[in-house]
């Protein structure tokens, strides 16, 4: 008997030595297929995005005499205006999209955190002060505001990626307060303050790491609305500057202008974009599903955040001021 | 009107009367923001005005203009008489370009967007609400994950690039292509309905994914509850069961996520706008960013402020018809 608890205890401390993150992938793999998939897809970009240079067959504004050459084995998805390989621009692209997708989403949460954290954190009369600025901060639509930034600040990728780290860490940090808020009122936490934990103590050994699967998820989710939001901008003329190949930039322009001569200019951009976008969004869904059991199967629930100005009150508490009958 | 219908009707009353008055705060801050932040942006709309009338007498010309768009003060002088303007007149300022008052350039674009902006919520709820629902009650189904693909489909696929092969395909291969300059919907209602259509598919589409995913949740949230089980044994119809029990109760935070999209709708209208050629507040807006016009985006930013907050406090109004548990507190 004792044999078979040492073995249990065993398995047990074998399954411990497995890290989170290869028990969370054996996760993926064998509940998410679609996650899955979105995973591999989020690797390729990534692989893409980092090898740019050894995958494209030409550089990326190297001009060939075939203008607007239909895809052919030189060019397998055809030339634009200048004659530059479409596939290399694209493969290019990808590394536009994976430098801005996720610098830009890494440092979108930095911003969320450290405002979710010291507003939530802090409260009274500051969190009053900063929430009432996130607030006029969101009633502007995102990317109006961010066609008013990009203009503020001049075009470029740096600027990009400041701006809708910026416009979107604003916006997150509404998602970190109300996670640390909850964490806030832990008995845990209070028996820390209890037993004389300093404040800084407090924030970074209880209620960071406590905060960290509402963090990753917003980081997940963030990504393919980041790259999406790059490649409206550059599309509409006011992200990434050219020749520099982002998806976005290359519908826009010449790829318009010349759209019944050289349609293949205007299609593998979008789908390129459409792919990646279905992608990283399937992988952040099951992601957020396995760590988060609570938003299992969707988008939030009725008694989330939003109810926080109107009270809903309990069927007994309304009884007791004679309301329910 | 029993007592409590009265009741209730006074804490609504005072609820909107101090959600407008929490309004007044935040839109300050926004008007702050919107101010300074535009006069941040660099390039010198006086320097490309001289440059336009090439002008001889540079300084005197540039005082001359300075003084005639009101640029000659300190800017929190212009600030408060911005303000001023606006809070006892309703006056947004004068174009700096075209000199015409800010607020009748809003009001003449402003038509087009609303048609193209409700034209695509209604189309998105047509899209999103049926296939939700349908996708909830057959759920693991064949049906479930194409509706679902569908709906991931809708928030990945982007709405420029869709509006790029609307304008393709079809005329490449029956030689049709949208309409470049609007149709009046005085002048023409068939034909201003279908210029509008294509636009407004492809943005309600854009709308729809999230839309539909919500929905799906929210019934099967509402399926699984204890009344909906009793309205099944009591040997009710698939269709009573849904509709009239699942659904109402199913729908209440689908009105939030619907209130949440239109700040996306407003942003959405400036890409399809541009493609689509027509002559609403997105193509307004970024023209005047691209010429510098600042009175034009500050003026715009603020009313496009000024209706997200109100959009804001009418959901949560409709939360109260929709649910009668919610208390106006």
């Amino acid at each position: 008997m004792s044999t078979d608890r040492e073995a249990s205890v065993e398995m047990l401390a074998e399954r411990r030595k497995h890290s989170s993150i290869t028990d969370l992938l054996l996760r993926l793999v064998r509940e998410k297929p679609l996650g899955m998939v979105g995973g591999v897809i989020t690797l390729l970009l990534l692989l893409t995005g980092i090898f740019a240079n050894f995958l494209a067959p030409y550089g990326m504004n190297e001009t060939s005499g075939a203008f607007l050459a239909s895809p052919s084995a030189e060019h397998i998805l055809g030339a634009d205006n200048l004659g530059r390989d479409l596939l290399s621009r694209i493969i290019y692209g990808a590394r536009v999209s994976v430098i801005v997708g996720f610098t830009a989403t890494a440092l979108s949460i930095v911003i969320s955190t450290l405002i979710g954290l010291f507003s939530g954190f802090i409260g009274g009369a500051f969190d009053v002060v900063v929430q009432r600025l996130v607030d006029a901060w969101m009633c502007f639509p995102g990317l109006i505001l961010l066609l008013v930034l990009v203009s503020l600040m001049g075009p470029g990728m740096w600027q990009i990626i400041i701006i809708l780290a910026l416009s979107f860490g604003i916006t997150g940090s509404r998602v970190v307060r109300s996670a640390v808020i909850v964490i806030k009122q832990n008995i845990y936490v209070q028996a820390a303050v209890a037993i004389g934990c300093s404040r800084t103590e407090l924030l970074v050994r209880h209620i960071l790491p406590n905060i960290m699967a509402p963090i990753i998820i917003l980081f997940s989710t963030r990504i393919p609305g980041i790259i999406m939001t790059e490649a409206s901008l550059s599309f509409l003329g006011l992200g990434i500057p050219p020749p520099t190949p982002s998806w976005g930039g290359m519908l826009s322009g010449a790829a318009q202008r010349y759209m019944f001569l050289a349609p293949w200019m205007a299609i593998w951009p979008g789908v390129a974009l459409s792919v990646v976008v279905y992608g990283v969004n399937m992988f952040g869904d099951a992601l957020r599903d396995l760590l988060d059991p609570r938003l299992r199967g969707g988008m939030g629930r009725y008694s989330g955040a939003k109810v926080k100005s109107i009270k809903v009150k309990s069927i007994k508490e309304k009884k007791r001021n004679g309301y329910g009958s | 009107m029993n007592a409590l219908d009265r009741q209730k009707l006074k804490e609504m009353r005072n609820y909107i009367i101090r959600r407008l008055l929490l309004v007044i705060p935040t839109l300050l801050i926004a008007s702050l923001i919107v101010f300074f932040m535009v006069r941040l942006i660099p390039g010198d709309i006086i320097a490309q005005m001289l440059q336009e009338r090439e002008s001889t007498n540079l300084e005197v010309d540039r005082v001359m203009i300075e003084r005639s768009l009101g640029l000659d003060v300190p800017v929190y002088v212009q600030y408060f008489r911005w303000m001023g303007g606006i809070i006892l007149h309703g006056d947004l300022g004068k174009s700096l370009w075209e000199g015409t008052p800010v607020a009748e350039d809003i009001a003449a674009k402003l038509p087009v967007t609303f048609e193209l902006g409700l034209f695509s919520l209604i189309i998105g709820l047509l899209i999103s609400l049926p296939v939700g629902i349908f996708s909830a009650v057959r759920q693991d189904t064949i049906g479930d994950y194409i509706a679902r693909s569908f709906a991931i489909l809708c928030i990945a696929v982007p709405s420029f690039w869709l509006g790029i092969m609307v304008m393709v395909f079809p005329s490449i291969w029956w030689g049709w292509s949208p309409p470049i300059t609007l149709v009046r919907f005085a002048e023409d209602p068939a034909g201003n309905l279908v210029q509008f259509v294509v636009p407004a598919v492809i943005l309600g589409m854009s709308l729809a994914g999230v839309t539909m995913r919500m929905t799906r949740s929210m019934m099967l949230e509402v399926l699984r509850q204890d009344y909906v089980r009793t309205a099944w044994s009591k040997g009710l119809k698939e269709r009573t069961v849904v509709v009239q029990h699942a659904m109402k109760n199913a729908l209440i935070p689908v009105v939030t996520i619907i209130g949440l999209q239109l700040p996306i709708l407003v942003g959405g209208t400036v890409i399809i706008e541009k493609i689509f050629a027509l002559p609403g507040i997105g193509r307004l807006m970024l023209d005047a960013i691209v010429q510098r016009d600042y009175t034009i985006v500050s003026g715009l930013m603020l009313v496009i402020a000024s209706f997200v907050l109100l959009c804001n406090i009418a959901v949560d109004l409709t939360y109260g018809f929709l649910d009668p548990r919610v208390q106006y507190k």
